[in-house]
C-alpha cells in the first residue's frame, strides 16, 4: 500500500522539497538561528517563549525527519541539542526540565511501543516496570535498605551508572514474570490482566511498609541519592561560569536523558528491522500464521516484553535520582494511560510518531495546560464566566480521555503512521460487515 | 433451572458461606497449637464476615451483570462500566441533596425514596451508556479488537472527569456527602457467644435494601433474558449477529437495549450503593468496576448466572481477606489493603487458568 492519505503526501512532498538543493540548508540555518536569538534575548518565562521552545522542539523533529545528508542533520541536531539547550537551561531553568521530563516519556513511550506497537499487546501496567526501576534505586541509595536489615547500609551514590544498567536487567526480569502468565491471554484480556498487574505492583508499594519497611508505604521515599558531579571544575574555574549545584544537576540529568534517548532509539530502531521486529509484527498482524511460518510465540512476546519493559526499569532508576523522591501516586494507572496516550497519539509501531506523540503529549501536560489555567485566571479576573472550580490542569483525565477516543475514532494508526500498522488498522483483522465499517476505514480500505 | 433463579441464587450464598466456614475453620485448625484460642475467635466473627461478603457479592453482581451482558453480544469490554455506575450514584446523590435542601427529605417515606434515587439512576446511568456506545463504540464496530477498548478507556477517563467537573461546579461538591431518611437501627440479628464476650451480628437496614434490591434485579433481568421475546432477540444477536439481522431482529437496536438494561442496572446498583456508603466522588467507580469485571470473568463472561455466581465468590473472598489476613498472620499485614491485590490476583490467576470461567465452556478460536 501506497502512504495515499493526504497529510502523509503532503509530508513527503514537503520532506522531499527540503530534502533537495541548498534551500533546505539555507531553511534550517534560519530557523535554528532566529529560534536561539529568540531563545537567547528573551529566555524569561512567557507564553512567547513557550512558543518559541515548542518551535525550537519542533525543528529538532523537523532535522531527524529531513532528507537532508547525514552529517548537515547530525551536526545541527548536536549543536541544538548539546549547547543551545544546555546554555538556554542555564539562562532559565523550566524549560530544561521541560526538555528533560519530555526525555523521560521518550524513553518509556518508545519501551510501550515495543509492546504495544511492535508486537501488538496491549500493556496497560507498564508503569509497574517504571516503578520498580525506581523503588530500585530510592531503597538501595538511602538509608531505607537500614529498614529491611539493620545490617545493611546504603550503596554508594557513584553506584548510580551501574544501577541503570541494573533496572535495565530488573526491568526485564519483571517484563518476563509479567509475560509468562499472560502469554496465552488474547488481547482485550491481555490489556485487563496487566492493568490489574500495575495495580497490584501500585498496591503493594503503598502497603509494603508493614510488617518489614521495604518501601516506606504511602509516605514515599525521600533524599534519594544523586551521582556525584563531574566536571564541575572545569565547568566552574576553566570556564568561568558560575552554576549553582541544583543548576549543575538539572544540567546533568538533561545529558544522562538525552542519552539513553539516543540509545533507545537507535536499540529500537535496529530491532524494528530485523528478525526479532519482523518476527513481533508478523505475530501482531496474524498470530496463528506467524506460527505456522516457525517463528517461536512464546519466546518472540517475552521478548517484547522484557526489551518494553527494561527501557522503564532503566528510566526508572534515573527518575528516581532525578526526582529526590517518590511515592506510591507517583505510579497509578493515568501514568501508564498518559504514556500509551503517547503511543496512540503518534503512531503505534512508528519511532518518530511515538517520539513526536511523547513530546506532545508532555508538552500539553507540563506547558500548555498550566498555561491555559493563568490565560483562564486571567480571563476570570476580567469578568468572563468561568467556573472557579476549574482549572486545566487538574483535568488531565479529560484531556487524554478526549484524545484516545478521538484518536480511535478518526485516526487510528496516529499522527505519523507506521506504514504496515496502519494496513492493519484500516483493513482490520475480521471484513467488516457492510453498514458497520468505519467511516475513516473506507476509502483506504477500497485502495488498499 | 429446575430450582428457578431464586433457588439458585440461594444455592450460591449457601455454598460460598458453607465454603468460606470449611477454609476458614481448616485455617484455624493449622496453627491452634500455636495459638489455641483462634478458632473460638475465627468463629465469633464469622456470622459477619458472612453478611459483610454477602453485600459485596452483590454489588459485584450487579455490576458486573452489565459487562457481562455487552461482552455476550458484542464480545468487547466496556471498560467505561465502572463510571457508568459512578453515574448512578452521584444522581442518587443529587437527588437527596435536592430533596434535603428543598425540606422534603423528613417527608418522604423511606421506601419512595429509595425507589425515587434507584429510577433515577436508571434513567440517567441507562441513557449515558447508550449515548456511550452510539458515540465512542459504534463507529469502531468491526475494527481490531483493541480498537473499542482504547476508546472505552478514553471514555471511562472522560466521564470520571466530566462529572468532577459537574460536582465540583455544583453543591454536591468533590466528595459529596448526603443524608438519607432515617431507616432505623442496624438490625441485631442475634449474639455470638463462644465462651469470650458476646458479639453482636448486625446489619444495616441500607444493606438489607440494597441485597434486596439486587436480588429484585437479577430475578426480573433473567425472566427478561430467558422469558421474553425481547430476551430472545438479545440471545440471537448474542450468538450470531449477522444471522440473527437475517432473522427480522434489528442488530442495532438490540445492541443499544443491550447497554441500555446494563447501564441501567448500573446506574441502580450505583444509587444503593451510594446510599449504602452515605458518600460518593467521582472516581469511586473505577476499582468496583474492575473487581465487577473480575466477577464478571470469574463466573464465565456472557453469562448472567455466572456474573451472579462470580460476584458472590468474589465478595465472600474478598470480606475473607479484609477480616481475616489480619487475624491468622498474627497482625502483621492488615487485610483491608490486601483485598484489592486478593481480587486482581485472582483475575489473573482465572484468565491464566480457565479463561471460560467457573460455569463458561471453553471456546476455540476459530482461524
Amino acid at each position: 500500500m501506497t502512504p495515499t492519505t493526504q497529510s502523509a503526501s503532503l509530508w513527503e512532498r514537503t520532506r522531499t522539497a527540503l530534502g533537495r538543493g541548498p534551500g533546505a540548508y539555507v531553511f534550517f540555518g534560519l530557523y535554528a538561528a532566529i529560534c536561539t536569538w529568540l531563545l537567547f534575548t528573551n529566555p524569561r518565562t512567557s507564553l512567547r517563549t513557550d512558543i518559541v521552545f515548542v518551535l525550537f522542539l519542533l525543528l529538532v523533529f523537523l532535522i531527524y525527519r529531513s532528507a537532508t545528508p547525514l552529517w548537515f542533520r547530525g551536526g545541527l541536531a548536536a549543536a541544538l541539542l548539546l549547547v543551545v539547550m544546555p546554555i538556554f537551561g542555564t539562562l532559565n531553568p523550566f524549560y530544561i526540565d521541560v526538555a528533560t521530563q519530555a526525555g523521560i516519556f521518550v524513553a518509556l513511550a518508545l519501551g510501550l511501543n515495543v509492546v504495544v506497537g511492535f508486537a501488538g499487546l496491549l500493556d496497560l501496567g507498564y508503569v509497574a516496570f517504571f516503578a520498580v526501576g525506581a523503588y530500585l534505586w530510592a531503597i538501595l541509595s538511602t538509608p531505607q535498605i537500614s529498614q529491611i536489615n539493620p545490617a545493611w547500609s546504603p550503596v554508594p551514590p557513584i553506584m548510580f551508572y551501574p544501577f541503570v544498567l541494573l533496572g535495565l536487567a530488573i526491568g526485564a526480569v519483571f517484563g518476563i514474570l509479567l509475560g509468562l502468565p499472560v502469554l496465552r491471554l488474547r488481547g482485550d484480556y491481555l490489556a485487563i490482566v496487566t492493568l490489574g498487574f500495575g495495580e497490584v505492583i501500585r498496591v503493594l508499594a503503598n502497603n509494603l511498609d508493614r510488617p518489614i519497611n521495604i518501601t516506606n508505604g504511602s509516605q514515599g521515599i525521600r533524599e534519594i541519592e544523586r551521582p556525584p558531579l563531574i566536571l564541575t571544575s572545569f565547568i566552574r574555574d576553566t570556564l568561568g561560569w558560575n552554576l549553582s549545584d541544583s543548576q549543575l544537576y538539572q544540567q546533568f540529568f538533561y545529558f544522562v536523558v538525552l542519552l539513553i534517548v539516543i540509545f533507545t532509539v537507535v536499540v529500537v530502531s535496529r530491532l524494528k528491522n530485523s528478525r526479532i521486529g519482523r518476527a513481533w509484527e508478523a505475530i501482531r498482524e496474524d498470530e496463528t500464521a506467524a506460527v505456522a511460518q516457525g517463528i517461536p510465540r512464546v519466546r518472540m512476546k517475552l521478548m517484547a516484553f522484557a526489551v518494553g519493559a527494561s527501557f522503564a526499569g532503566a528510566m526508572g532508576v534515573v527518575f528516581a535520582s532525578k526526582q529526590l523522591f517518590i511515592n506510591p501516586p507517583t505510579f497509578d494507572l493515568l501514568r501508564s494511560i498518559n504514556i500509551l496516550a503517547m503511543v496512540i497519539l503518534g503512531g503505534m509501531g512508528s519511532i518518530p510518531g511515538v517520539i513526536l506523540g511523547a513530546v506532545i503529549v508532555t508538552l500539553l501536560d507540563l506547558q500548555i495546560l498550566p498555561r491555559m489555567a493563568t490565560v483562564l485566571r486571567d480571563a476570570q479576573r476580567a469578568g468572563v464566566p468561568i467556573p472557579a472550580a476549574f482549572d486545566p490542569t487538574q483535568y488531565q483525565r479529560l484531556l487524554f480521555g478526549i484524545l484516545l477516543v478521538l484518536m480511535m475514532i478518526f485516526r487510528p494508526q496516529g499522527i505519523l503512521p507506521d506504514e504496515r500498522r496502519s494496513e492493519e488498522l484500516h483493513a482490520g483483522d475480521e471484513p467488516p460487515s457492510e453498514e458497520e465499517a468505519p467511516p475513516a476505514a473506507r476509502p483506504a480500505a477500497e485502495s488498499a | 433451572m429446575v430450582l428457578g433463579p431464586v433457588g439458585q441464587m440461594l444455592l450460591f450464598v449457601i455454598g460460598s458461606a458453607i465454603a468460606l466456614s470449611l477454609l476458614v475453620t481448616l485455617l484455624a485448625l493449622l496453627q491452634i497449637g500455636a495459638r489455641p484460642d483462634l478458632l473460638v475467635r475465627t468463629w465469633t466473627i464469622l456470622p459477619q464476615v458472612i453478611i459483610d461478603g454477602l453485600v459485596r457479592g452483590f454489588l459485584f453482581a450487579s455490576i458486573a451483570l452489565g459487562y457481562t451482558m455487552v461482552y455476550g453480544v458484542l464480545e468487547f469490554i466496556n471498560f467505561a462500566h465502572g463510571e457508568i455506575f459512578m453515574v448512578g450514584g452521584v444522581v442518587g446523590a443529587a437527588v437527596a441533596l435536592l430533596l434535603a435542601t428543598s425540606g422534603l427529605l423528613g417527608a418522604v417515606p423511606g421506601l419512595l425514596f429509595v425507589l425515587l434515587i434507584i429510577a433515577m439512576g436508571m434513567l440517567v446511568s441507562g441513557t449515558l451508556a447508550v449515548t456511550v456506545e452510539r458515540v465512542a463504540y459504534r463507529p469502531l464496530r468491526g475494527a481490531p479488537r483493541l480498537v473499542p477498548l482504547i476508546s472505552a478507556i478514553g471514555v471511562s477517563l472522560v466521564l470520571q472527569d466530566v462529572t468532577r467537573l459537574i460536582m465540583t461546579s455544583t453543591p454536591l461538591g468533590f466528595n459529596a456527602r448526603f443524608n438519607t431518611p432515617d431507616f432505623g437501627p442496624p438490625i441485631r440479628l442475634f449474639e455470638m457467644n463462644l465462651g469470650e464476650r458476646p458479639v453482636p451480628v448486625i446489619i444495616s437496614p441500607k444493606a438489607l435494601i440494597f441485597v434486596s434490591a439486587a436480588v429484585v434485579m437479577l430475578v426480573v433481568l433473567n425472566y427478561l433474558v430467558n422469558a421474553t421475546r425481547l430476551g430472545k432477540a438479545i440471545r440471537a444477536t448474542a450468538q450470531d449477529r449477522s444471522t440473527a439481522s437475517l432473522m427480522g431482529i434489528n442488530v442495532n437496536q438490540i445492541i443499544s437495549l443491550t447497554f441500555l438494561i446494563g447501564g441501567a442496572l448500573g446506574g441502580a446498583a450505583g444509587a444503593l450503593f451510594g446510599m449504602y456508603v452515605g458518600t460518593v466522588n467521582p472516581y469511586m467507580g473505577f476499582i468496583p468496576g474492575l473487581k465487577a469485571f473480575t466477577a464478571a470473568v470469574l463466573g464465565g463472561i456472557g453469562n448472567i448466572t455466572g456474573a451472579l455466581v462470580g460476584g458472590i465468590v468474589l465478595g465472600f473472598l474478598e470480606a475473607f481477606v479484609a477480616s481475616y489476613l489480619s487475624l491468622f498472620t498474627g497482625g502483621a499485614f492488615s487485610g483491608a489493603a490486601y483485598a484489592d491485590i486478593a481480587a486482581f490476583s485472582i483475575l489473573i490467576l482465572i484468565l491464566i487458568f480457565r479463561p471460560s470461567g467457573l460455569l463458561g465452556e471453553a471456546t476455540t478460536q476459530k482461524v
